[in-house]
């Protein structure tokens, strides 16, 4: 069975696929309930700032092991305008788009594992995981 | 996929049935605030129990929902969010104050009906 998915994300209906994705991927490594919603909002968060400020870009998802705990890896990248100050974007209503200005704080909360890696002009990877069992 | 529209009485309902991309909700919203001026509607449901995602474009268009048909006279109330979504809506920090919330279907309905009793009589 695939252990990751890739999604291009062009369109708002890509951003749909990207979290089925997600949700098929998570309950492959045996996440349920509450923690599948969770990772697919997240998922849905960092595939809109793609579409928002990128226009297009890249989710590749992935089940992952670190030692002993199962997880997953969800990696959006995109070459769009990057991030200028990371510390600024990482703030609850700060947005330079026309959202809430909550998608990446948000996205971090909602996942256990959070990087931001951009340069303006060269674009943004971000990449979060969520491992199982962490949070119980 | 478009989100079937009924009328029932003086309300409108919007019953989604399948996840919804940023340009379903956006149709949503129009048609709904279209549909409360063709059917003269008081209140508008919103069943949103099927989505297993608000995220925080769902949100925004939800809340311009209700904000756009209170405008047009019409009481909004949004049913169905799920335990899991309320979770992850929380988490991820958004809100709906100021918008009607009920459990179900039913209970949006007689939420409604006792929102707009007061009116109604107004009309006679």
């Amino acid at each position: 069975m695939a252990t990751e998915a890739r999604v291009t994300i062009h369109s708002p209906s890509d951003i749909v696929t990207a979290r089925q994705q997600g949700r098929r991927l998570a309950t492959q490594v045996g996440f349920e309930g509450m923690d599948l919603t969770v990772v697919a909002t997240a998922i849905s968060e960092v595939a809109r700032n793609i579409i928002e400020y990128a226009r297009s870009g890249e989710i590749l998802i992935r089940v992952v092991h670190d030692g002993g705990r199962r997880g997953l890896m969800v990696q959006a990248t995109d070459e769009g305008p990057g991030i200028a100050d990371v510390e600024q974007a990482m703030l609850d209503g700060y947005s330079t788009g026309k959202g809430l200005g909550i998608g990446l704080p948000g996205a971090k909360r909602l996942m256990d594992d959070f990087e931001v890696h951009s340069s303006p002009g060269r674009g943004t990877t971000i990449v979060m995981r969520k491992w199982l069992n962490v949070t119980d | 996929m478009q989100v079937p529209i009924l009328k029932q009485g003086h309300f409108v309902i919007a019953s989604i049935q399948s996840a919804l991309t940023d340009d379903d909700l956006l149709q949503l919203r129009d048609a709904l605030v279209q549909q409360v001026g063709r059917y003269r509607s008081r209140g508008v449901i919103v069943d949103v129990t099927v989505l297993d995602v608000m995220d925080s474009f769902a949100v925004r268009t939800v809340r311009d929902i209700a904000h756009m048909t209170r405008l047009r006279g019409a009481e909004t109330v949004i049913v169905g969010i799920q335990p899991d979504v309320a979770f992850a809506m929380v988490q991820l920090g958004l809100k709906l104050e100021g918008i009607a919330c009920a459990l179900d279907l039913e209970e949006g309905l007689a939420y409604l009906d006792q929102k707009t009793k007061n009116s109604a009589r107004r009309g006679y």
